[in-house]
């Protein structure tokens, strides 16, 4: 055991109790700041101004829609009178089907123009459309056939079999498997018991499991593959269509959009593509019988570039071709024709003309041109004819609509309930109508068509585009949060000193004002929008707040006339142009490139490193790295600092590089741990990501699992040396019991853990149902040992071992001042150095009993022995991460225990690294009088907290989501959501929660390190006085408070610029082909991460404060026993 | 005094400035198919051979150099060991720094290390022609008041502007723009150099400038 320096701290108990608190209580006799809960309730209130831009943002960005897990029905689909029909077994239209997607199948691509003598490579390419709807007028129609947007395969997939806008996210979608739950063509057709016959991209396959009756996927990641997936169809497709054995044909080529990708529109191997698809197109007319419908469309278009995704009409604009042996049209085109089909149409009408119930969520319009005229009903083939298709569909839409607006709000009530007018409106006309036996007039036609528009115009409204004014809204209450972090960390001394008196305004009239909204909202609207209240409330306390700021700062001016506060410089060009901001801004502006994005990892460690290595480069630029022997007669001239002994500076810049190069070392360490993206084709993912369990070779396993718990007991043993080492063991409070026992008992029950969930299944089959069962008990052990550790160290934080040392002797003469030491460590060393002074202070003593003794009336008080008191308030926070750690370990792969290592040795370097800065920068500038912990530092954790993210195999997409950590102590998995919700979200934002409690120990480091030796020194003067390490602090509550709101709102800065670039990327991108695939996934790792940080920022500073309670508590309780 | 010294650097600039001009043109004549690109690794030899052979030869003439204690012959033998022993130190150490900020470890070791000699030839050597193998100046000369000398001014701002720019060379390597000069470590490489050219032509510029401010303490 190593034993540091006795610390002497001496609070003279003569002169009453401690004046600090008195100074303090008699410059503002109404408060008592530390201790008081206003810090934390600032940062929260900080937070939320965060979260409600996030949320309005999110709101108009993320478009969310509720999935109705209902299915519709034979018996459902009501026909005109209200006798029940079993729709299903009347005779349909056409039996079979044969359906052919052709990927980004452009309008463009399909209409022939005959003048055009000099075509494009996609031009005229197909001429069999045109061929065909000009000799054959009553068979065949071509439409341009507009996709929503994203227009991307799997979404287009999803929207032309379900019939609905598919969103960014639909919840109730599970992210872990891509099928599509919802009612669909697919799930009707199997239903009724047709055949579906499948063949192409093996999208399908994922979407559709199980449905088909025959699939034949092919690979389709490949973009630059032309011709697998194509050259498979066409080997399957004659035959197939020639047998017997299908009703519904799929085939989706994509060939055009690979096509499309490679080479772009404008080229030859297009034009070669599309002739091909002109070929299978005429081939497959060629086979069809009579009772089959042709459907040939493309899914989406593409751009000028072969690039789609996004909402461009060249994007949007596919083509259908519908085509049958039989008339499918009433008559030739006529203009009433619709221009242009949206794509959920297809679904009512494809299901009306096969005989199948329109799946339950479509919000499509049947093709009126598909079904008779009324009047025609009797002369045309089966089938429902114009009107009854109408009545069918709005019946659905109508019920669809009823049932969703039972379970979600987002559409507008108003618009909702003139809907439902409408509906009841048309309904009885058309009741009405029928009953009578009368003709129906065009106009009930025209009305129900503009029903259904207007049902799908409101339903786009409300899930297909982006809302723009929210979005705004939130970006601007986000910047603004961001501005008042960065005048809050400018301010924070001033703040403090006038106890946060500013802020009470802004949030008081915030109060009023998202009330005085709601109000508004109620009266003029009849219902309430919570996100605009919200948006109000935020918004007039951020411009109240920095109004305020701005009033005082002139006021100041006018007051002291020529000369400003020294705080009203603080947005000046200098302060902001250094590296650290520097680099930050980089890491912001990596957010708007999406390479950047997908190689985020890389750049955060890229990053990290050379702000690392500019620490050292830059503290010798300011000639702090080394003792400044080579020029003795300047620095003795200018520079009458005694402290500035070379050897300690020489130690202290050596503690500094060796913190480097640890630092280096394990971040370069730190890269093997990464996942791999999609995108990455020739990245590998890092072996320790694959659990013990899946590993084959067994001497693998065991030098795996022998890896991961070696690092684990080095980490334990880390932490308590630490604690061990600044004497925090030695009480017997709650954290102490918390260190010594809980602690080792927690990483034992990993380790075993890991044991277990390692052994395969099929070894000892006589000890399966322990080994079951201790795969139940010994997570869940962990999980009850993890918080009852952290209850405890809440309940009792401190870790100060109070030593009473008899009264010296009897005789109560000049005693010298009591003292109380602050020690770091009971040892038989360390007892002996203490036994050393005491002995001196003894002769001392009696040597000064022959004076007259002059503090006499200062009898006998005890000397009071405090140990770990240096390290008060860091203790129980390290000792909170630490127990925290273990738990999020407990959620990861075992492997991931080696980077967990890392990451606690990066922290201890990075902390190392900034306490050595301190001390090297405080040697030679005189003393500043505050703690504020300057920017480097902070940017480094923040880009540790990201870098930590990646090296432990996250990545900002969902596929990448460990969702093995939901069934760490749960193998049987779940009842409810909340539970699994919450491991996953430990286990993905680890590092972040982590990092963000931590924060605080960026305060307190450099005052535990200076501890080595600085104070010797410095401090030799007025050594009695002075406190050392953390009771420093305590000593000055309103610069520790200032320092602490300064540190906390400045890493909130940081990580809301990262979130605000984040936003704003996907703000200004959301056009962008990658928008749906990297910026929108990182948006919401992004604000989660930002989310949970805030979060625990707040908790690591609540911590702090609740430990200053019991400090102050225990100075109580301390101060009249020792005077009594 | 200083208006020559000025002068002095501003010629030695323009001369390094055309020795990395020519290093660039006169193998394109000789060698068949040299390009930056296509021969990157040739040209990176011979920009710092040139660079080499040139900022030793100029200094040496010019006498920057700090006069030697000791005139003997074995001195200075050990002097030029030593030089050529820190040089290689340099290059391992410059190779060490890329691997760490993210270059391949084993596959294109080559072409890190060619980057680590352009490095150690742009900025090592010039530390080796002004102050002598004396890792203790070089460590003096980086601090706020560590210049002795114009020189030592003008060393700081050529290394420090070649060392960003090959930071900032490295910014274009994520990007999927597919160019010829986003291969390892052809951005790297150009950024050092175009940043050396910065160097060569603000240090000159600046001293120039700040003349007035400028007082350097006595050797």
């Amino acid at each position: 055991m190593s034993v540091i320096d006795v610390l002497l701290l001496t609070h003279t108990f003569t002169s009453g109790p401690r004046p600090r608190e008195d100074k303090q209580t008699k410059k503002h006799p109404e408060t008592r700041m530390k201790g008081s809960p206003v810090l934390s309730l600032l940062l929260l209130c900080i937070c939320s101004l965060y979260f409600v831009g996030l949320y309005l943002f999110m709101g108009g960005f993320l478009l969310v829609r509720l999935e109705v897990n209902r299915t519709s029905t034979c018996g459902d689909v009501l026909q005109p009178g209200q006798e029940p029909v079993d729709f299903c077994h009347t005779r349909p239209r056409f039996r079979r089907a044969v359906l052919i997607i052709i990927d980004a199948l452009k309008i463009d691509f399909a209409q022939f123009d005959s003048s055009n003598l000099a075509p494009r490579p996609y031009e005229n390419k197909l001429p069999v459309v045109e061929e065909i709807t000009s000799s054959r007028p009553l068979h065949s129609r071509l439409y341009p056939f507009h996709a929503d947007p994203p227009t991307t395969t799997m979404q287009r997939i999803k929207g032309f079999t379900t019939g609905s806008l598919p969103t960014f996210v639909d919840v109730g979608n599970n992210f872990a498997s891509s099928a599509i739950l919802e009612d669909n063509l697919i799930h009707q057709l199997g239903q009724i018991g047709k055949r579906v016959v499948f063949m192409g991209d093996d999208t399908w396959e994922s979407l559709f499991p199980k449905k088909f009756y025959r699939c034949l996927p092919f690979p389709s990641f490949n973009v630059k593959d032309l011709h697998t997936v194509d050259n498979g169809i066409l080997q399957n497709l004659y035959s197939t269509m020639t047998g017997n054995d299908w009703d519904v044909l799929v085939a989706h080529f994509l060939g055009v959009d690979h096509c499309g990708h490679r080479f772009g529109p404008d080229h030859p191997a297009m034009a070669d593509k599309l002739t091909q698809m002109d070929g299978v197109i005429r081939s497959v007319i060629d086979r069809l019988q009579n009772d089959t419908l042709l459907v040939v469309m493309g899914d989406h278009g593409m751009t000028d570039t072969g690039d789609h995704g996004g909402e461009s009409l060249k994007e949007t604009d596919a083509a259908l071709f519908l085509y049958s042996p039989v008339p499918l049209f009433p008559g030739p085109p006529s203009q009433d024709e619709p221009d242009i089909v949206p794509q959920t149409d297809l679904v009512p009408s494809l299901a009306l003309l096969l005989g199948i119930p329109i799946p339950y969520s479509s919000v499509g319009q049947v093709l009126l041109p598909l079904f008779p005229p009324h009047d025609q009903a009797e002369v045309a083939p089966t089938g429902p004819s114009q009107l009854e298709a109408l009545w069918i569909n709005a019946k659905q839409v109508n019920r669809f609509l009823e049932t969703y607006s039972s379970m979600a709000k987002d559409i507008p009530p108003p618009r909702l309930s003139q809907l439902k007018a409408e509906f009841a409106r048309l309904s009885s006309e058309y009741l009405a109508t029928v009953g009578a036996g009368r003709s129906p007039s065009p106009q009930l036609t025209a009305s129900m068509q503009a029903y259904l528009t207007s049902v799908r115009e409101t339903c786009r409204a409300t899930w297909a585009r982006f809302n723009p004014l929210k979005m705004a809204a939130g970006l601007v209450i986000l910047a603004f949060a961001c501005l008042m972090c960065y005048v809050l960390s400018e301010l924070s001394f001033v703040l403090i000193r006038e106890n946060a008196r500013r802020l009470k305004a802004p949030a008081v009239v915030a109060l009023a004002v998202g009330v005085c909204v709601a109000v508004g909202q109620l009266l003029t609207h009849g219902y309430i929008e919570v996100a605009w209240c919200l948006a109000a409330a935020a918004l007039s306390a951020e411009l109240l707040f920095f109004w305020s700021v701005y009033r005082t700062r002139t006021v100041h001016v006018a007051k002291n006339g020529s000369k400003p506060p020294k705080w009203t410089n603080w947005l000046t060009r200098r302060r902001l142009l250094i590296p650290p901001i520097l680099v930050a801004f980089l890491r912001c502006a990596s957010l708007l490139s999406d390479s950047y994005v997908i190689a985020e990892g890389r750049v955060v460690t890229f990053l990290l490193l050379s702000l690392v290595v500019y620490t050292p480069v830059h503290l010798n630029w300011d000639g702090l790295l080394l003792p400044p022997s080579y020029d003795p007669l300047k620095s003795a001239g200018l520079l009458p600092s005694p402290a500035l002994s070379p050897s300690f500076v020489r130690k202290e810049s050596s503690t500094l590089l060796a913190c480097v190069g640890l630092l280096v070392g394990s971040l370069y360490l730190s890269l093997s741990f990464h996942g791999c993206r999609e995108e990455q084709g020739y990245c590998q993912p890092s072996p320790f990501l694959t659990p013990l369990s899946r590993l084959q070779d067994s001497q693998m396993k065991n030098l795996h699992y022998a890896l991961s718990v070696v690092s684990l007991g080095v980490w334990t043993y880390l932490l308590r040396h630490c604690l061990r080492h600044y004497g925090n063991l030695n009480s017997s409070g709650g954290a102490v019991f918390t260190a010594r026992w809980i602690l080792p008992l927690l990483s034992t029950c990993l380790g075993l853990h890991w044991a277990v969930s390692a052994t395969p299944e099929d070894s000892f089959r006589n000890l399966g149902e322990m080994i079951k069962l201790a795969q139940l008990l010994l997570p869940r052990a962990a999980f009850c040992l993890l918080a009852l550790g952290l209850f405890l160290i809440c309940l009792d934080p401190l870790t100060v071992f109070i030593k009473t040392r008899a009264t010296a002797s009897a005789r109560n003469s000049s005693l010298p001042l009591p003292r109380y030491r602050a020690s770091t460590g009971i040892s038989p060393q360390a007892e002996l150095h203490h036994l050393i002074p005491q002995i001196y202070q003894r002769m001392r003593r009696s040597l000064d009993d022959n004076e007259p003794s002059v503090g006499s009336e200062v009898d006998n008080r005890p000397a009071v022995e405090a140990y770990g008191l240096g390290t008060v308030y860091s203790a129980p926070l390290l000792l909170f991460c630490g127990l925290l750690t273990l738990g999020m370990l407990l959620l990861h792969p075992e492997g991931m225990a080696l980077s967990f290592l890392l990451l606690l040795l990066e922290m201890g370097a990075l902390l190392h690294i900034h306490a050595s800065a301190t001390t090297l920068r405080g040697l030679q500038s005189t003393y500043s009088g505050g703690f504020n912990v300057p920017w480097a530092p902070i940017v480094m954790w923040s880009l540790a907290a990201t870098q930590f993210f990646h090296a432990t195999g996250h990545l900002p997409t969902f596929p990448s989501i460990q969702w093995s950590a939901a069934f760490v102590g749960f193998p049987d998995g779940h009842t409810g959501t909340a539970v699994p919700a919450s491991l996953v979200t430990l286990n993905t934002f680890a590092s972040h929660i982590l990092f963000a409690v931590s924060c605080p120990l960026l305060l307190f480091w450099p005052l535990v390190c200076e501890a080595r030796g600085s104070r010797g020194g410095r401090a030799a003067g007025d050594e009695g006085e002075d406190a050392v390490m953390e009771m420093r602090l305590r000593e000055n509550p309103q610069q520790f408070s200032s320092a602490l709101l300064q540190l906390s709102t400045r890493y909130l800065f940081i990580l809301g610029a990262q979130v605000f670039a984040s936003v704003s990327a996907a703000a200004i991108l959301r056009r962008h082909l990658m928008v749906w695939k990297v910026f929108a996934p990182k948006l919401i790792f992004e604000a989660l991460g930002f989310v949970l940080s805030s979060v625990s920022v707040v908790i690591g500073v609540t911590l702090v404060l609740r430990v200053d309670v019991a400090v102050a508590r225990w100075f109580k309780r301390l101060i009249p026993d020792s005077s009594r | 005094m200083w208006d020559h010294e000025i002068r002095a650097m501003a010629s030695t600039h323009a001369i390094l400035a055309a020795s990395v001009f020519m290093a660039t043109v006169l193998p394109a004549v000789f060698v068949p198919g040299f390009s930056v690109y296509g021969t990157h690794l040739l040209w990176l030899y011979s920009v710092s051979a040139a660079v080499t052979v040139v900022s030793v030869a100029v200094f040496w003439l010019l006498g920057v150099t700090p006069p030697t204690k000791k005139h003997t012959l074995g001195y200075k033998l050990s002097r030029l060991f030593r030089s050529c022993l820190y040089f290689f130190l340099s290059c391992l150490f410059f190779h060490t720094l890329v691997v760490l900020y993210g270059a391949p470890l084993i596959e294109s070791a080559l072409e890190t290390f060619s980057l680590a000699v352009l490095l150690t030839s742009l900025t090592t050597l010039r530390c080796l022609c002004v102050l002598g193998p004396n890792i203790q100046a070089w460590i003096r000369v980086f601090s706020r008041h560590g210049a002795m000398s114009v020189w030592d001014t003008c060393l700081q701002i050529t290394v420090a502007c070649t060392v960003v720019g090959a930071w900032v060379g490295a910014f274009p390597i994520p990007l999927d723009w597919d160019r010829p000069w986003q291969v390892w470590p052809v951005s790297c490489s150009l950024g050092a150099l175009f940043g050396f050219l910065t160097g060569l032509i603000a240090a000159p510029a600046w001293i120039h400038y700040h003349r007035k401010h400028l007082t350097y303490k006595c050797k």
